[in-house]
């Protein structure tokens, strides 16, 4: 069995986002990057799946090289070997092209992305993905077990939840509930340094967008304090005040 | 040159967000020339009522290949009509299945793709669209360079409008669509509930609960005034509540008019995730709680007191 994992490198969680040069840049300045934590669930999984049936697990990262330490934290995780695509991450198009143009010939039973990039939330890639190769896409999973060429999946849907069975190959993208992710231990740690990485150059892609500039949301106006003995007077402010209710 | 809207359905009826991205077509199509084409697929009770909310033309695809949902036929049933409809915009919305559908139908049309999009675009020189990004702790505004564009509008970002007309309704069967390789099983749906990405209104709920036993005050609450449930992280973590209530940088990005958080300290990873509600109400026992500097109403107190009070306050509204 041969999966493939992609990952993409993101803030840590805590991060204050600002930006610079006119608002144009994010300001990467004394930013940790870690990689994406839907990822960490799709590795997870696609090893829970795979090492009990002598598969092997690719990570795969379209970036530069300044991602190599959250590449080996996933070589630490227990992926087999890391693929680094060497090309600027710009846009979930064109990360989804070039990992299709590596994927194509290689004969990978499935594909796992997160649900999405908790950097630019495109949720794209898996569909994308799925359309390039020309395979299924089925986003938003919470459950999966493969046997035997057919995958079985739990996915979220709007106000529910669906299973849905697939032939393979296919790509799916990883939800929370899916699993909880692992923790590298010390011999994942020093496994992952002699582990390979390989370096490929991008073949060449499209743009389709660019970014032009940035925002953050308007401060809130302060706080409209009301007495723990009035909700009535909340209610009241909600609807003829606020007009949400 | 057309703009064309997904019209997604949920029991035969469509959704407040499909009304939401057939006004937000028809907004588009009034700065770019062209007219508005509803495709509604699967079924629906009543298509010319798309008429109303700006669509010009409705066109519905029949046949047993879209009873169930599947990316891989709907994105090729629905990018057929836009090829031969001279789809230039196509606008889907921002939901589960809009935004598995939204990558497919991007690539069949060779077409840029935006989701998360928040606002109506900027068409003054090419056109830009405001995203949300960094899970509600900024904005972007990306210019989409392609002919063609897909545009996924996040659930109550535009408003609804109504232009009370009626639109012709034509059915079609598009033809060469793909055999899908999965197979619905078994579809569980919580019925009656508004699902929380698209609700107008949301009651939240975190550690300061003390545990799941005490989730029934949450929930009056909650219907008394319409809402969806949420919950911070570690209660689903802890299993006190489903995951698909967990909001945040790492749950669901939520954007409804009214938020109110009760027992929740409003820690930096909680806010990303709501911090673009219209309105915040913070109900917490600590007055130094940071969510109180995001918040538009505040109460300091002990949620085991004010919940009650205003449950009851909330029920006798509703009555009103
Ligand atoms: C990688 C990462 C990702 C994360 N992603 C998310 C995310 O997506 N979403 C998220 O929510 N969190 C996320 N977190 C967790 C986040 O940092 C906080 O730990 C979490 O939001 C706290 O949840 P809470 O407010 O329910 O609990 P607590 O922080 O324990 O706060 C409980 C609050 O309840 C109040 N309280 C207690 N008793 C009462 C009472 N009787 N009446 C009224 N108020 C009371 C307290 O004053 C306190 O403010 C993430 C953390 C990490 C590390
Ligand atoms: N630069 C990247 N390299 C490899 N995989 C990526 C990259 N960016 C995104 N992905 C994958 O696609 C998923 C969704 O990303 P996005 O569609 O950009 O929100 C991520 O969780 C990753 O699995």
């Amino acid at each position: 069995m041969k999966v493939l994992v992609c990952m993409s490198v993101v803030p840590d969680t805590t991060t204050k986002i600002t930006f610079t040069n006119n608002d144009t840049t994010f300001n990467a300045q004394g930013v940790q990057f870690i990689m994406n934590p839907y990822d960490e669930l799709a590795l997870t999984k696609a090893l829970d799946i795979a090492e009990p049936a002598g598969g092997t697990v690719t990570i795969l990262h379209v970036g530069l090289a300044d991602a190599e330490p959250a590449i080996r934290k996933a070589l630490s995780m227990g992926a087999t070997d890391a693929v680094r695509i060497n090309a600027n991450p710009t846009d979930s198009q064109f990360v989804a092209e070039q990992i299709a143009a590596f994927v194509k010939d290689k004969g990978y039973d499935f594909i796992l992305t997160g649900r999405e990039s908790i950097d630019y939330n495109g949720g794209a890639v898996c569909g994308l993905l799925g359309a390039m190769l020309n395979i299924p896409s089925i986003n938003v999973i919470t459950q999966l077990t493969v046997s035997g060429g057919t995958a079985t999946v739990e996915r979220d849907i709007d106000g529910g939840r669906e299973t849905v069975s697939c032939s393979l190959p296919f790509v799916a993208s990883a939800q929370k509930d899916l699993c909880e992710p692992r923790i590298p231990n010390m011999r994942g740690i020093m496994a992952a340094r002699t582990k390979p990485l390989q370096v490929v150059e991008p073949v060449s892609g499209s743009t389709h967008v660019s970014y032009a500039k940035f925002a953050l949301p308007q401060p809130k106006q302060g706080v409209r304090m009301i007495s723990a003995d009035n909700p009535e007077e909340l209610l009241h402010l909600l609807r003829n005040e606020a007009k949400v209710i | 040159m057309s703009v064309i809207v997904f019209a997604e359905t949920r029991d035969q009826q469509y959704k407040k967000s499909t009304l939401e991205a057939v006004s937000y077509g028809k907004e588009v199509a009034q700065k770019t020339g062209g007219k508005v084409i509803a495709v509604s697929m699967g079924g629906a009770s009543d298509p010319a009522i798309l008429g109303n909310y700006g669509a010009d033309e409705i066109i519905t695809l029949h046949g047993a290949e879209f009873a169930t949902f599947s990316p891989e036929v709907y994105a090729a049933g629905f990018a057929a009509v836009c090829k031969a409809h001279g789809g230039k915009t196509i606008v889907i919305s921002n939901t589960y299945s809009g935004k598995s559908l939204a990558g497919r139908v991007a690539v069949l049309l060779n077409a840029a793709l935006a989701t998360n999009v928040v606002d109506y675009p900027d068409t003054a020189a090419g056109f830009r669209v405001k995203r949300g990004v960094f899970s509600g702790k900024a904005f972007a505004f990306m210019d989409m360079n392609s002919e063609t564009k897909v545009i996924a509008i996040t659930p109550n970002s535009v408003e609804i409008k109504t232009y009370g007309s009626n639109a012709a309704v034509s059915a079609q069967q598009p033809a060469d669509l793909p055999s899908s390789a999965t197979r619905i099983e078994n579809t569980q749906t919580v019925s009656g509930k508004v699902p929380l990405t698209e609700a107008e209104v949301v009651v939240s709920a975190g550690r300061g609960m003390k545990g799941p036993e005490n989730w029934h005050m949450v929930e009056e609450l909650a219907t008394a005034l319409g809402a969806a449930t949420a919950c911070s992280k570690p209660v689903s973590d802890m299993h006190w509540r489903p995951h698909s209530e967990h909001v945040g940088q790492t749950g669901i990005t939520i954007k409804p008019n009214l938020y109110i958080a009760i027992g929740i300290s409003g820690a930096i990873q909680h806010l990303a995730g709501v911090s673009s509600s219209k309105v915040i109400v913070v109900i917490n026992k600590d007055p130094e709680a940071p969510f109180f500097k995001a918040a538009d109403y505040g109460i300091v107190g002990d949620a085991f007191d004010v919940l009650p009070k205003l449950i009851q306050a909330a029920k006798a509204t509703a009555a009103s």
